[in-house]
């Protein structure tokens, strides 16, 4: 009984929420969006969700920061060091048979991933011959991004990634210190190009050599998955190389037909030509 | 050879496990054996890399069905299913799972408050939580959302508990409905 009344609340303050800002959560998982719903409900003191339509509807600021909520922007360098081994050994040999590369992060959050990319390629000396497009719909994620900077409390754990991931030197080799931050030096952002793209609404990304598309998928239900799978694989050149997270499933939705497995534990796939 | 019926999810068990939780989910397995009717969600904070060796060290000794867990992956009576490391487990429907890898909970995750509050949300009353060993307070409140959903509550007795803290924590909520030692939960897990 008060599990339909929850779904129809959910249902309506989703609506009330594309109608008044355009921001469309209706397919994102539920387990996860419940749990942000809730953290927003107990800090509004509220016991409904509905409670929530007039707070979002009335006040942008609230609204703001349950975008901000709904966006989860955890990320790491080099994070899951065994993946980046693999396309370090499997697809750059693959990679380097290209004049010129280009490459799309979809979801990126802060950047971390595409600046461990960025190095992986340069100690391969395929950097220069590469674009890498990264991209997410938090533009507040993007802004860290583009800087470039981060706590240099994560440098143990992310310089522990690295040297799992079989890189060369130390990554203190590619940032410079100071007022507890490091910053990732512009020799690496010069090939990365950040840019706001929502993978609910907007295009594709044509005719990419390598989409990395990680943990997001696992933020979407079934129908939306299937959707933004077959806009990953749109951008995709033929035998293009497609890696997602490394618990993400592709198995029950229709368009992983078109893809082939490159690497199961990994998760790396190849577009069918 | 006719194909067997696949029957709903009807109710739903969910374990939390830290420091220690290995051998107790042994145990505790190794008694149920493989004749029960509904999934087994756990959460049992380890390191990335660990997951492997304790979902087959638990097949083995089980007898049962023991996954890893993956994102939206279908879910079924007799079944146990692990949270993998460095990803939050959650109950996304009454025959779906679900990760995620949202900021850690009580330093972990995977948590168990993760957990026990999204099966609290989707099966309600038809949850059973059960706290086991453990050295920091990571299920207090899902153990909270449990029962304010209706559903029952078991800790480890402490003095059972290779670490204290976690079941007493689960104990101090108010919400517990049985406290027992492991043979005693896996008899608990046996009633109909
Ligand atoms: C958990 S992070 C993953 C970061 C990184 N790929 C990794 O695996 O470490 C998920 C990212 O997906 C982004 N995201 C969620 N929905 C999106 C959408 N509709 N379009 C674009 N990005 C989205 C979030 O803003 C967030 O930055």
């Amino acid at each position: 009984m008060t599990e339909t009344y929850q779904d129809l609340e959910l249902q309506l303050l989703l609506d009330a929420v594309k109608a008044r800002y355009g921001y469309e959560f209706a397919h994102y998982a539920r387990a996860s969006m419940m749990r942000r719903i809730r953290k927003h409900m107990s800090a509004a003191k509220t016991d409904r969700i509905s409670d929530l339509i007039p707070l979002f509807i009335h006040d942008e600021a609230a609204f703001a920061h349950f975008v901000k909520d709904m966006s989860v922007t955890v990320t790491e360098m080099f994070r899951d060091p065994d993946f980046f081994q693999a396309l370090r050994k499997n697809i750059i040999p693959l990679l380097k048979t290209f004049p010129f590369i280009k490459i799309w992060h979809a979801g990126c959050a802060t950047g971390q991933e595409a600046y461990s990319m960025a190095i992986l390629l340069d100690e391969e000396n395929l950097l220069d011959r590469c674009q890498i497009y990264a991209t997410d719909f938090n533009e507040n994620s993007l802004k860290i991004a583009r800087s470039g900077i981060y706590p240099d409390a994560e440098l143990p754990l992310y310089e522990d990634n690295y040297s799992k991931s079989g890189g060369y030197t130390s990554l203190e080799n590619y940032c410079s210190r100071g007022y507890d931050s490091i910053k990732f030096n512009g020799r690496l952002s010069e090939h990365i190009t950040f840019a706001n793209h929502n993978l609910v609404s907007d295009g594709v990304f044509g005719e990419m050599n390598l989409v990395l598309c990680r943990n997001v998928l696992i933020y979407f239900n079934n129908e939306l998955q299937d959707r933004v799978l077959k806009l990953l694989i749109d951008s995709l050149r033929s035998r293009g190389i497609l890696c997602l997270g490394r618990r993400e499933n592709i198995q029950f939705s229709e368009s992983s037909s078109q893809l082939e497995t490159v690497d199961r534990p990994q998760r790396i796939f190849r577009k069918k030509v | 050879m006719p194909v067997k019926e696949v029957s709903p999810v009807e109710r739903i068990v969910v374990i939390g496990a830290s420091a220690g939780g290995f051998s107790a989910l042994q145990t505790i397995f190794s008694e149920l054996g493989s004749e029960f009717n509904f999934p087994i969600l756990v959460c049992k904070h380890l390191g990335i890399g660990d997951e492997k060796g304790l979902v087959d060290v638990l097949a083995n000794r089980t007898g049962t069905t023991v996954m890893l867990s993956q994102d939206k992956l279908p879910m079924y009576n007799g079944c146990i299913y692990m949270a993998p490391g460095n990803y939050h487990l959650q109950v996304e429907s009454r025959d779906m799972l679900s990760l995620s890898i949202d900021e850690r909970v009580c330093h972990s995750r995977p948590a168990v408050d993760v957990l026990f509050e999204s099966a609290a949300d989707v099966f309600g009353e038809n949850v059973t939580a059960i706290v086991l060993t453990g050295a920091n307070s990571d299920g207090a409140a899902g153990v909270r959302a449990v029962k304010e959903a209706g559903g029952k509550v078991v800790a480890q007795s402490p003095e059972s508990a290779e670490a204290k803290i976690m079941p007493k924590a689960a104990i101090e909520t108010g919400c517990t409905d049985a406290i027992l030692d492991l043979e005693g939960i896996a008899g608990y897990l046996r009633q109909p």
